[in-house]
């Protein structure tokens, strides 16, 4: 008799064989020239229930260039542990070749040199061709959305978010979770809701006069002969890492011993599968997988990762679909006796040079930017740079947004939240609005000017390094690093809060930063209402213009050690 | 009668008004705790739940719940605050159940104590780190 535990082994066994014979020769093929949208869509169905999970899409509804991270440091129990290994030691953890369509749309190495040969990644249209194709396969499937859906374009912003509503009405999805939603404010996102053919989850999300849950927690899908519930696990810190005063009615947090009654009340209604749409980001899933008995399936949201392997917890698998429509992850389920008994998961890239655009999304995508179209296209500047945002404590797009910032707020120091969306731009392209406003794009843009202490900056770069730095995932928020300009300094991840920045630099002078002196400060995206600013577009814009090509030298101004 | 939703909370949130009855401001923690106890040892096993937010999404009111079966009186402390005694909820021998909650203000990044004295006389006491943030740029 072979327990659920071995049988959950076997099919990762399973699963890591077909991921060899199924993913593993996309380089012979692509040098082979027969990179095809078969090969991509190739699934050998399995058990009886299909799930599609699609995430973080950030309002990217044409295909885009995306560079994944070069540093993504792991503390404590998380080191080493996918999400948290990059470049040649993720191809050599998940044995994939270098130069390979699987290192070009999972790592940052030669990103340059491989997006010239495998083009572009995501666009919602094709998108929509391998949702319909795996609907092909099995039409009852289950399209799940995980959040960061309504925000982070230009037609986002001018629409709040209604182009992205529309098309993932179009799409099908059944049932989605939030984040950035919420930066729409609390009336749009119930005008929203209250249209949407779907529901809009999250357990713990609550009414904050009343301290009770203010939207639905779980539905209910009956697909293939089996009971799913699909539990919503909106973004646990909304109120802290985005501007609260937009949302007062609402509290958040993880509510993990509310995720667990979710859980025993629909395994009690009879679930035979439950399943976790989450926006925690992937540490803190993983802890919680730990802690919540009877989850099935957590399909992970929010910290962008992608991960071409299910990664187990006990006997709960966590599924990490990657962001901006670079990936849709596809899990077949063997679900009987109200037992998960295995699974067969493949993360499928978009390839947009390789997977046919589905006509009617590609129409409905023309429909929702014409109106837009002569802002969006505007030529602003060129970059013969890599522009480029991921990564723990600094990315390109971030050093230029810094320097537009010094030089526009004439400010001593700046700072740039370090938020994980933005496409990136490859060197030698135009610079147009779009590219601008995908890697700024947000309801809080203003470019504040203000004065602070030397002490106080370091306050605020200990605060920011211990939510992504705290050895316990429930205490970190999942942004990156506040990138700063003009400043330069050192952090010791393994340290705790206080003692991990030192060697803080004023660049102008080279002096060490002093404590008791003010310093002129600007920044974007502060919290607190009332900032006051231009909006940061019009600061990068205008800084382009000026500037006409850009062309940008590695950022060594920030130490990292102790990783 | 038919009480509102609002005039039944009302009347609840008295009663449990009547039972938090403030501390003398001690000076430390240890002192607060052993005003409580009297000495005795304290257990960390179950008997009593705190639940607190891992991060404070506003430290000037913090919501947290105690609750302790069977518990005769639970303290709270908030243990970096220059006040740490919060209150202590005493509960009769008619009480439907022993717990708690409301919400308090932290000063800082701090841990938040419970301590219940059980049934039997015996001290269980059980903790949760409460973070509070500066903020502002996750995402």
């Amino acid at each position: 008799m072979i327990s659920r535990r071995e049988f959950l082994q076997a099919s990762v066994a399973a699963s890591a064989l077909y991921g060899a014979s199924g993913v593993g020769n996309w380089a012979r093929l692509a040098a082979q020239q027969a990179l095809t949208q078969d090969q991509l869509l190739q699934f050998d169905t399995f058990g009886n229930v299909s799930l599609i999970h699609i995430t973080d899409i950030h309002a990217q509804l044409k295909p885009i260039w995306f560079r994944e991270p070069e540093i993504n440091i792991g503390v404590a129990d998380a080191k080493g542990r996918p999400p948290h290994v990059t470049g040649a030691d993720f191809l050599k953890m998940f044995n994939l070749k270098p130069g390979s369509p699987e290192a070009y749309a999972l790592t940052y190495e030669d990103f340059v040199a491989l997006g010239k040969t495998y083009g572009r990644m995501g666009g919602m249209d094709r998108v929509a061709t391998v949702v319909k194709a795996i609907r092909a396969d099995r039409p009852e499937a289950i399209i799940l959305d995980g959040g960061d859906t309504w925000q982070g374009s230009i037609t986002s912003l001018l629409t709040k978010g209604q182009d992205m509503v529309n098309v993932m009405n179009q799409l099908g999805v059944e049932a989605m979770t939030s984040h950035w939603e919420w930066t729409y404010g609390t009336e749009r996102v119930k005008e929203i809701v209250d249209g949407l053919p779907f529901p809009f989850l999250g357990q713990n999300i609550f009414d904050k006069e009343w301290d009770e849950p203010a939207f639905d927690p779980y539905t209910w899908f009956e697909r293939g002969g089996v009971k799913i519930a699909v539990i919503g696990q909106a973004f646990p810190y909304m109120p802290i890492a985005n501007p609260g005063w937009m949302f007062p009615e609402y509290s958040f947090g993880i509510r993990d011993e509310r995720m667990q009654e979710m859980v025993d009340e629909v395994r009690a209604d009879g679930a035979d599968l439950v399943v976790v749409l989450s926006h925690n980001g992937f540490d803190v899933d993983h802890k919680m997988a730990g802690k919540v008995k009877g989850i099935d399936v957590i399909l992970t949201g929010h910290t962008h990762d992608a991960i071409p392997e299910p990664v187990l917890v006990g006997e709960t698998i966590l599924i990490a679909s990657g962001s901006h429509g670079k990936f849709v992850s596809r899990i077949d389920l063997d679900v009987r006796d109200g037992k998960m008994m295995g699974f067969r998961h493949k993360l499928i890239p978009i390839f947009s040079d390789v997977i046919t655009p589905d006509p009617d999304m590609a129409a409905l995508i023309e429909t929702e930017r014409a109106p837009f179209k002569d802002q969006l296209e505007e030529v602003i500047g060129k970059t013969e740079s890599l522009l480029y945002r991921r990564g723990n404590v600094n990315g390109s797009w971030d050093d230029l947004i810094c320097d537009a910032m010094l030089a526009e707020r004439d400010a001593e120091i700046v700072m740039s939240p370090g938020v994980r969306w933005g496409a990136s731009v490859m060197p030698g392209e135009d610079i147009t609005r779009e590219d601008i406003h995908n890697v700024t794009s947000m309801t809080y843009p203003a470019c504040y000017r203000t004065e602070m202490t030397g002490e106080y900056l370091k306050t605020v770069l200990e605060d920011v390094a211990d939510n992504l730095f705290n050895p316990d995932p429930y205490y970190q928020q999942g942004g990156d690093m506040v990138r700063v300009g003009g400043m330069g300094f050192a952090i010791d991840v393994s340290k705790p809060m206080g003692s991990r920045i030192s060697d803080m630099t004023f660049l102008k002078t080279n002096e060490p930063i002093d404590p008791a002196r003010t310093y002129t400060v600007a920044g974007w995206a502060s919290v607190n209402e009332g900032t006051e600013g231009p909006p940061i577009w019009d600061l990068v814009e205008a800084y382009f213009r000026k500037q006409g090509n850009i062309s940008l030298d590695p950022n060594t101004s920030v130490k990292v050690t102790g990783a | 009668m038919i009480l509102s939703r609002r005039e039944a909370l009302v009347l609840a949130l008295g009663t449990v008004a009547a039972a938090a009855i403030p501390l003398p401001a001690l000076a430390s923690v240890d002192e607060a705790i052993a005003a409580f106890t009297g000495g005795a040892e304290i257990g960390t096993g179950p008997g009593v739940t705190l639940t607190a937010p891992e991060i404070a999404e506003n430290g000037n009111t913090v919501p947290i719940a105690v609750d302790a079966p069977g518990a005769s009186a639970i303290l709270i402390l908030a243990t970096g605050n220059p006040t740490p005694a919060v209150a202590t909820f005493k509960f009769g021998e008619l009480a439907g159940s022993q717990m708690a909650s409301t919400r308090i203000r932290l000063s800082k990044t701090q841990e938040v104590v419970a301590i219940a004295k059980l049934a039997d006389g015996s001290f269980v006491r059980a903790s949760s780190e409460v973070k509070v943030t500066i903020g502002g740029c996750g995402g």
